[in-house]
């Protein structure tokens, strides 16, 4: 979708890094070389002048700091005590600002120490420990925000990516326990089983919006919600359900079909997160470099001048679903595979797939940038756990926070009017294009 | 919900020929009749099937063997389904359509009941009838609220989050205040706060309408779930104790059998929901509000050549929508539970499916809401009865009946024409 609205989407930065190379190309762009050397700014001055602009890492951040100030406030009115202080507050006002300012930096202190370092940790185990939960919690996300991003690039609105995933961590699962096959071969069937699990799930969507024109959106919905009763139904059947067990749980994934961890058997942090890595180095090679990413970004801009150029938008259609359900299936499939639970359970895919597209939108519908955006969904979840635990504040604070910064990030004109930010040089405030059913 | 896109997509045109849409339907309609006449007739046990015009056993019921009624019901949908195929005049269509699923629905209850066990099989129709009417609320409201909006061009995906809202604010104030009305009037602004940041986002701020509902949801869902773990788990007396509406029993028209005891003995929601799809029904059909409101979903370039005020109407139909859809959701939290973590559960997506089932219309949409209404409360029956249809299967039954109008199997859903798209004047 930002592809259509914004005739070049590859110019916009999606990351911290590339922002200021893209700054750093606009400025050079801007004032070509041959014109007077010596009067040129410095990059130094003009990257600062720009940072404080409407470009898409300004934003992000500004995004960020937006939903932790809204997440503070919220946290202070549902505290009683702190919210005693405030009635006396114009006698004493320094108790309720410290107060408000304990509760609030304690809790979000404890998310940063949840997510990326604990300074009071000793130890390798404990140092890597956050690192490491960030990092379980970030690839499934990857995968589905993947599963979203491509599907947006392709013109279409992949709700389905729960669904999907659903399918994938049956399929996984159903592979994980029910094949007697050796280590190694297991593990790749069973993860190829939930991207097949995913495809399946994407493809109907696909297959209806091309053949009959229903629309994608109201069908992934729709579809989201037979795969998980088709979930709940088939792990309290014979074979499947956990014969030791009276409520909803399958058997355990077999050992041989589990990805392996990577830090040692301390840490959950496991091989998935490479995959997620490779996924997004495929899924950017298919976008930018392949002949079908090539129609894909077509089909997404203008379906109908693709067509008139020959390419079939039927054909396209589907595979842009299927691919899009096979990456949210691999997902779904590293819910069973990897650390988070070893069966199948009602609740087993948690919320990745809604997740997912909060991920693709926070990564502008970016490959790379998707990685980031999980990363950073990954930390706040990882650090959500800690925050629940040490700070008594609820983990739907998370929640909260991540669809804030989504809100935030997909109307930049109000982030740049609120911060006063200058317009951007390297990239126009972006609204995401609003289409209809 | 051919849409703009397809449209201009235009992916093979359905090629109109001999197989029509009726026609089409009609091929369903035979097979199901097969189905009922062959399967549902062998499996069918040659006891009594019983439904009781009561809440249990007791009192006047209809009886009919099991065998013979699935037989027979099976055979009324069998023979709907050939006359349709055969080529019925058009204004018979929907009649026989209807008694046609109508015959198999009974079919399909006549094999079941006169299977369940001794002493069980009989249906309460009293029971199903209300439990359809209760289930069915919150869609009511739900898809009333999405008339509402889309009707006037914005896309509500917002619906599960403004019941939500909607039914924690009703609880919260309702307990605080220890008032029902302060509640509802609470559950009303807490629906039209996610509105209100809907509407300000999509029209403003031009955001994806679609990419906004859902955002809007997840908000509702963390916002309501953080308050509910800080205030009302720890204390629940105080913050999650909202008074219920008691059930008001009309005179006479509570006497009448199986109807009265389920639709006049209800509770204010009940009301409230059948009267406002009779209002905005026909404010939406008859008034000068309506007409406005279906142009500028239609065309609103149109409409503000005319002198309509686009963005301020999609603003206030937004925004009525939230509150429609805030009492919708009190109608779990001042009438029937208390507040619980996501207690809605999937429900606005359901009232979603029943907006597009009933093809954007207010009645149109409080019979998809009935139906979705009646297929929830007969996975509750048939599990109380140890059927052998799993109750899962049942539950998907609005999914799948979604999936299939849009495909475009049973008639042809189409969205307003504007709806999603923003207007920006100029």
């Amino acid at each position: 979708m930002t592809n259509a609205e914004s005739g070049s989407p590859d110019k916009e930065p999606a990351t911290t890094d590339q922002a200021a190379r893209m700054t750093l190309d606009n400025t050079e762009r801007a004032e070509p070389a041959s014109q007077q050397p010596p009067e040129r700014p410095a990059l130094g001055r003009l990257f600062v002048a720009n940072l404080w602009a409407a470009n898409t890492f300004t934003v992000t951040l500004l995004s960020l700091v937006l939903a932790m100030i809204v997440g503070g406030i919220l946290m202070i009115v549902s505290d009683p005590d702190v919210l005693a202080t405030y009635s006396y507050i114009t006698a004493r006002p320094a108790d309720a600002l410290n107060a408000s300012w304990a509760l609030v930096s304690e809790a979000y202190a404890n998310l940063f120490k949840g997510a990326v370092f604990d300074p009071d940790a000793v130890g390798l185990t404990a140092a890597l420990s956050p690192i490491s939960e960030t990092l379980t919690y970030t690839a499934p996300l990857v995968f589905t925000g993947l599963s979203v991003a491509l599907a947006f690039r392709g013109g279409l609105f992949n709700i389905g990516a729960q669904g999907q995933a659903t399918m994938g961590v049956i399929a996984a699962g159903l592979a994980g326990f029910l094949l007697p096959l050796p280590a190694g071969l297991h593990l790749l069937v069973a993860v190829f089983a939930g991207a097949v699990g995913g495809a399946v799930w994407g493809f109907i969507p696909g297959i209806l919006k091309a053949r009959t024109g229903a629309h994608e959106v109201i069908n992934t919905i729709m579809l989201n919600y037979v795969a998980v009763y088709f979930l709940v139904w088939l792990i309290t059947q014979n074979g499947v359900q956990d014969p030791n067990r009276t409520n909803a749980i399958s058997r355990p994934v077999d050992a041989s079909a589990q990805l392996p961890r990577l830090f040692g058997d301390d840490l959950r942090a496991h091989a998935g997160i490479i995959l997620a890595v490779l996924a997004t180095w495929a899924v950017a090679w298919l976008l930018n470099r392949s002949t079908l990413g090539f129609e894909l970004r077509a089909v997404g801009s203008n379906p109908a001048a693709s067509r008139t150029a020959g390419i079939s938008v039927t054909r396209t259609y589907v595979l842009i679903m299927v691919f899009a359900g096979a990456l949210a299936g691999l997902g779904g499939s590293q819910m069973v595979l990897g650390t988070t639970a070893a069966a199948l359970t009602p609740l087993v895919v948690a919320q990745i797939g809604f997740d997912g597209i909060l991920v693709a939108l926070l990564g502008r519908v970016k490959p790379w940038g998707v990685l980031l955006a999980a990363l950073l969904f990954g930390a706040l979840q990882a650090g959500g756990n800690r925050m629940q635990s040490y700070s008594g504040v609820s983990l739907e604070l998370v929640t909260v926070l991540q669809a804030l910064i989504v809100i935030f990030i997909a109307a930049p004109a109000l982030v740049k009017a609120i911060f006063q930010l200058r317009a951007a040089r390297a990239a126009r405030p972006q609204t995401s294009l609003a289409k209809g059913w | 919900m051919s849409t703009m896109a397809v449209d201009d997509v235009a992916v093979s045109p359905v090629n109109e020929g001999f197989w029509t849409r009726a026609r089409k339907a009609g091929l369903v309609l035979t097979v199901l009749g097969l189905l009922a006449v062959l399967l549902f007739t062998a499996l069918a046990a040659s006891e009594p099937a019983r439904f009781t015009l009561s809440e249990d056993a007791s009192g006047a019921a209809l009886k009919i063997n099991g065998t013979v009624g699935a037989a027979l019901f099976g055979a009324v949908a069998l023979a709907a389904g050939v006359a349709i195929l055969a080529g019925l005049p058009k204004r018979w269509f929907t009649l026989v359509l209807g008694v046609g699923l109508v015959g198999f629905v009974v079919s399909f209850l006549c094999w079941q009941v006169s299977t369940a066990p001794a002493g069980q099989n009989f249906m309460p129709l009293v029971n199903i009838v209300r439990g359809t009417f209760i289930l069915a609320l919150p869609l009511i409201f739900g898809s009333l609220a999405g008339v509402l909006c889309e009707r006037s061009g914005v896309v509500n995906v917002a619906i599960e989050g403004q019941l939500l809202m909607g039914a924690f604010s009703g609880a919260l104030f309702g307990s605080l205040s220890g008032n029902l009305w302060v509640g509802l009037i609470a559950a009303a602004i807490g629906g039209t706060f996610i509105s209100l940041l809907l509407a300000v986002f999509a029209i403003r701020y031009l955001v994806d309408q679609v990419v906004m509902g859902i955002v809007l949801n997840l908000l509702a869902v963390g916002i309501t779930g953080f308050l509910y773990e800080r205030l009302m788990q720890p204390d629940p007396a105080k913050y999650n104790s909202a008074p219920h509406f008691s059930n008001w029993e009309i005179p006479l028209l509570s006497e009448i059998p199986v109807l009265g005891p389920a639709l006049f003995a209800g509770n204010i929601f009940l009301y409230l929901g059948l009267l406002l799809v009779l209002v905005i029904h026909i404010a939406l059909f008859r008034t000068r509000w309506g007409l406005r409101t279906r142009s500028v979903g239609e065309h609103p370039t149109a409409a503000d050549t005319l002198g309509v005020r686009v963005l301020r109407l999609r603003y206030r139909n937004v925004l009525l929508a939230g509150a429609v859809a805030g009492i919708g959701g009190a109608s779990y939290t001042l009438a029937l539970f208390s507040f619980t973590k996501n207690m809605i559960g999937g429900k606005g997506f359901i009232a979603l499916a029943a907006l597009i089932f009933g093809r954007w219309s207010p009645t149109g949409a409080l019979l998809a809401a009935l139906f979705f209404g009646f297929a929830d409360q007969l996975a509750t029956y048939l599990s109380a009865i140890n059927s052998s249809i799993p109750s899962q299967f049942l539950a998907m039954l609005p999914y799948l009946a979604t999936i299939l109008a849009v495909a475009g199997l049973v008639g042809r859903v189409r969205a307003p024409a504007a709806d999603g798209k923003p207007y920006i004047k100029g």
